[in-house]
């Protein structure tokens, strides 16, 4: 897609018109959902590493913020991308 | 001392460190590009190609691709070394987890020559 993208004005046309495509749609938010959520908990380990949250009741706390962060920007991400 | 040559460079520390740094580099690339994405709607061709002609731009994106090869070898390699032992698969997980690293470390080589190659095309 990158490529594509970068080759040509009619490839960059090309990879627009194919991202309408609805099935397309599902793949790029399945994945960039999957990369938010990665991100989202990638970031509270690096906080953990400096020391927050390591307890049993920050772990915790620091899960469900997880989950609830992630599902608030895959939402949202649908929302920009549908 | 558990002797391990299949892990990424030294010692366990320098992975886990690289594992981090890479991250903070991958996390950064990935908000600005969605950002700058998001921030300009009916981007043009023009613009595009701009982006990723600017030097600075490309830097970003080979460190980035640097960075994604570091994170993505150590990542799989702890996978590995985690699930695929001989409790799990007797005498054979040395050789299946042998098999899983070369097949993730080619994926990983293949995948950076290409977007070296993209980039470098521009």
């Amino acid at each position: 897609m990158l490529s594509t993208s970068l080759s040509s004005e009619a490839g960059f046309e090309q990879v627009k018109a194919c991202l309408q495509n609805p099935f397309a749609k599902l793949v790029l938010w399945g994945v960039l959902s999957a990369l938010l959520y990665h991100l989202v908990a990638g970031i509270r380990h690096l906080v953990m590493d400096a020391g927050v949250g390591e307890s049993l009741e920050g772990g915790r706390l620091g899960s469900k913020l997880v989950i609830v962060i992630a599902v608030v920007l895959i939402v949202l991400l649908g929302v920009w991308i549908w | 001392m558990v002797t391990n040559v299949t892990n990424l460079s030294r010692s366990g520390l320098y992975d886990w460190m690289a594992q981090r740094v890479s991250a903070v580099l991958l996390a950064a690339y990935t908000l600005f590009l969605l950002g700058y994405l998001i921030f300009n709607p009916g981007l043009t061709y023009a613009e595009w190609q701009g982006l990723f002609s600017n030097n600075a731009m490309r830097i970003f994106s080979l460190l980035t691709l640097v960075a994604l090869s570091v994170h993505s070898w150590v990542g799989m390699w702890t996978i590995s070394t985690d699930y695929l032992t001989p409790m799990a698969f007797g005498k054979a997980a040395t050789v299946l987890r042998f098999l899983f690293q070369v097949v993730c470390g080619l994926a990983m080589f293949v995948l950076f020559v290409w977007g070296v190659q993209i980039l470098w095309g521009i």
